[in-house]
């Protein structure tokens, strides 16, 4: 069995990246764009696990566990958000949250 | 020795008395008030009694006595400490200050027992009694400085003591600002003399001093600047040419406040720093010239402007400037216990002629013009009498406290060691002129016709608070220079001799000059040798008594044989009268020379360029820009969250550009 080189799971986490990019800014809906952070986030971790078996170190796969932790925290609090945003607005529409402003 | 061990009692007694006066007496009853202001500074007086007593118990030999409470002041080498001294000059001030405040103090009962805030007046005479006793003690000039300024600023709140009144806030500040022109000069002076004698201490320095050579009579030495500096600041406090303009002024102030500081204890200061500081004076022959001058020049000068003067506390003001420089005109010829026994009897004739005044002030409700006064000397005999044995002993009449004093002075600027014919004779003329006005105002004021309404004006004599300080020290005027007596019949001057140890302890080196104290007693015994007798007729017809007598004479002429007659005078001299009457002009010069310009500059360049322009604009300019960067820079928040997103992308993008293309970190 062969090896797959790293630099496919580099272009892999790269393209990954890009389309959470992509969605990250363009998207309107709320939870769409948290999908997107999921996204990004996941795609880093895919780098980060690439590395650490390429060099046999962990160094790599504890960076994961904590982008693991962080982005459950974030989507806990991000949910708790969307959610009291739609009571408020009854939309999800991320242009229509726009009062903090200058 | 309970007191002289703890000299600092003397000085905690009167700020005892203004603090408790000041913070708790608002609203006690007079009494009150009375017996802490007047009890603090008694009990003052009582401590300086005991502790000459015991100071006369001290070794023969010992010069001072010293002592060292705490330290003050400790950075490197500079050290300061709150040190006291006593020696025989502090004795004559402590007793002058001490006795001329107590009475001052007891005779302020009455003259100011209608006045709004007596409280406050007593604080602050007890201040200033506390800081004056400070001057007085210290025995390090640094904190002879701290009483210096202190009784500056008690003359600054007592001469505002009416401040409702525009003139009197007017004339505290002239004072304070006036005096610290000249203690400019006496600050540089300390710090000149901490840098030539490595200490403040007045036994180091002076120790120090005696080691060194007299300086040339033809090029100043560092002596003579540290002496002209700090008698610049005597030339401010003690009201000298040329900045003796404020203490006219001062007669704002209530009238013991002019009898106490502005006559008797305050302006003197100066000549006791002179006296004090003698063993740098001494060897600065420039300095003495300069003192000497100075003291002469105006003791002539302001007795011509209080020759024309109306107003009676104003010619007293003129008067007390002219005998300051008596004062100054002895210590500047070496003759120091020449120029404070004149301090002395100062105090007390001068101390009485305010007081008395005061009194004629209250007989007549408050008229000081002398123009509107007259007869005044049945009505009211006490203040008559007790002025009158004042006057004769200012003028120099044989037998009063004046004369002893004056002819000290006058014999060495005449015949001592440092004597010059021009100071002698300036100082003759202003012994004249003193004998004129003084009589001029006693001839206006209590003889002649009644110049006022008596239905309007209810004279009538002082109270007894009032008349008892005036005869106490009308006795003192009249006893108060007979230790000199029996100098006049070749015999010992027996308050020289009390001070002999003081000023012949750091004497120069002889050969050069000779120490002052020996001056007069070396002129006297180098003369043909005389009997007593004629030592007598000598002195009591010298000119200083002649030019007394002719002064009489020339204002008995003028004021009671032809009262039309100075009139006429002034008709035919109307340049000189009116240069006179305004006083030479002095203060419109200033006024021209300095403070306008002044003001100008400070309106109009440091007020609307300095200020306005300079600091306001680079305050305002700072934070002008913050605002309108921040205005700018706002408009990044513009409540859509999708530019944010962008903004996160464009940045990471822009960073990570950054890290690898530009930085290189990545190979």
């Amino acid at each position: 069995m062969s090896v797959v080189p790293v630099s496919y799971y580099l272009v892999l986490s790269a393209i990954l990246f890009g389309f959470g990019v992509v969605a990250f800014v363009f998207k309107r809906n709320i939870i769409t764009i948290f999908m997107a952070i999921e996204l990004m986030l996941n795609a880093v971790n895919l780098a980060f696990v690439a590395f650490a078996r390429a060099w046999n170190q962990l160094d790599g796969l504890v960076f994961v566990f904590f982008v693991i932790v962080v982005a459950a925290a974030e989507a806990a609090v991000g949910l708790a958000i969307a959610i009291t945003i739609y009571q408020n607005r009854r939309s999800l529409n991320i242009e229509r949250v726009n009062l903090l402003k200058f | 020795m309970p007191i002289l061990d703890h000299l600092w009692i003397i000085l905690a007694l009167p700020l005892a008395g203004a603090a408790i006066n000041g913070l708790l007496g608002k609203n006690w009853p007079k009494v009150a008030v009375n017996s802490v202001g007047i009890g603090s500074v008694s009990l003052s007086f009582l401590s300086v009694l005991e502790a000459i007593r015991e100071f006369s118990l001290l070794p023969a030999g010992q010069l001072s006595f010293f002592k060292n409470y705490f330290n003050w002041i400790v950075t490197g080498s500079f050290k300061v400490d709150f040190a006291l001294q006593m020696d025989h000059l502090t004795i004559v001030m402590l007793l002058v200050v001490t006795f001329v405040s107590l009475l001052v103090h007891i005779y302020s009962t009455g003259y100011m027992a209608h006045e709004e805030g007596y409280y406050r007046f007593f604080a602050y005479m007890n201040l200033f009694v506390f800081f004056m006793l400070t001057l007085v003690l210290a025995a390090n000039i640094v904190l002879m400085f701290v009483g210096w300024e202190g009784v500056g600023l008690c003359s600054y709140l007592l001469i505002g003591f009416w401040f409702l009144k525009q003139s009197a806030i007017s004339a505290g500040k002239k004072a304070f600002i006036t005096t610290r022109i000249g203690d400019f000069g006496f600050t540089i002076g300390i710090l000149l003399l901490f840098w030539t004698f490595s200490s403040v201490d007045f036994g180091t320095v002076f120790a120090k001093a005696a080691n060194m050579p007299a300086e040339s009579a033809t090029q100043a030495g560092v002596l003579t600047w540290i002496c002209l500096l700090l008698f610049a600041g005597a030339i401010g406090k003690s009201a000298q040419l040329p900045l003796y303009v404020w203490l006219p002024d001062a007669m704002e102030g209530p009238t013991p406040v002019s009898a106490l500081i502005h006559a008797a204890t305050m302006v003197t200061a100066g000549v006791y720093m002179v006296a004090r500081m003698h063993p740098l004076f001494s060897r600065a022959p420039i300095a003495m010239f300069v003192v000497a001058l100075v003291g002469a020049v105006t003791a002539f000068y302001a007795a011509t402007i209080a020759l024309v003067q109306t107003d009676i506390k104003k010619v007293l003001a003129y008067s007390t400037v002219s005998q300051l420089g008596y004062m100054f005109l002895g210590c500047g010829v070496g003759a120091y216990a020449a120029g404070i026994f004149h301090l002395m009897t100062h105090a007390f004739f001068k101390g009485l002629l305010f007081l008395a005044a005061g009194s004629v002030i209250h007989a007549m409700g408050g008229e000081q013009d002398m123009r509107l006064m007259g007869g005044l000397r049945k009505q009211i005999p006490a203040t008559y009498w007790t002025m009158f044995i004042a006057t004769l002993a200012i003028a120099g009449i044989p037998g009063f406290a004046g004369f002893f004093s004056k002819d000290e002075i006058l014999d060495a600027a005449g015949s001592g060691p440092n004597a010059h014919i021009t100071l002698w004779l300036l100082g003759l003329i202003a012994a004249g002129l003193t004998s004129f006005y003084m009589f001029r105002l006693i001839f206006l004021t209590f003889f002649g016709k009644q110049r006022f309404d008596e239905e309007k004006v209810h004279v009538h004599e002082s109270p007894k608070n009032m008349t008892v300080p005036l005869m106490i020290l009308a006795f003192f005027s009249i006893v108060g220079g007979w230790f000199a007596a029996p100098h006049l019949m070749g015999g010992t001057d027996y308050f020289e001799a009390f001070l002999h140890p003081v000023f012949a302890a750091y004497g120069v080196q002889a050969g050069i000059e000779q120490g002052a104290s020996l001056a007069g007693a070396a002129g006297e015994a180098g003369g043909i040798a005389t009997s007593p007798a004629m030592e007598l007729f000598h002195a009591l017809t010298g000119p200083p008594v002649i030019l007394a007598i002719i002064g009489l004479l020339v204002a008995w002429w003028f004021y009671i044989r032809r009262p039309d007659a100075p009139k006429k005078l002034s008709e035919r001299m109307h340049g000189l009268y009116t240069l006179l009457l305004n006083k030479y002009y002095v203060d419109e010069v200033y006024a021209t020379l300095f403070i306008r310009p002044f003001l100008w500059i400070s309106t109009n360049v440091l007020w609307h360029v300095v200020d306005e322009r300079v600091i306001d604009g680079t305050v305002n300019g700072v934070a002008r820009v913050a605002r309108e960067a921040g205005g700018q820079v706002r408009e990044l928040q513009s409540g859509n969250a999708r530019s944010y997103a962008t903004w996160v992308v464009i940045g990471a993008v822009g960073f990570t550009v950054l890290m690898l293309g530009v930085w290189g970190m990545v190979r």
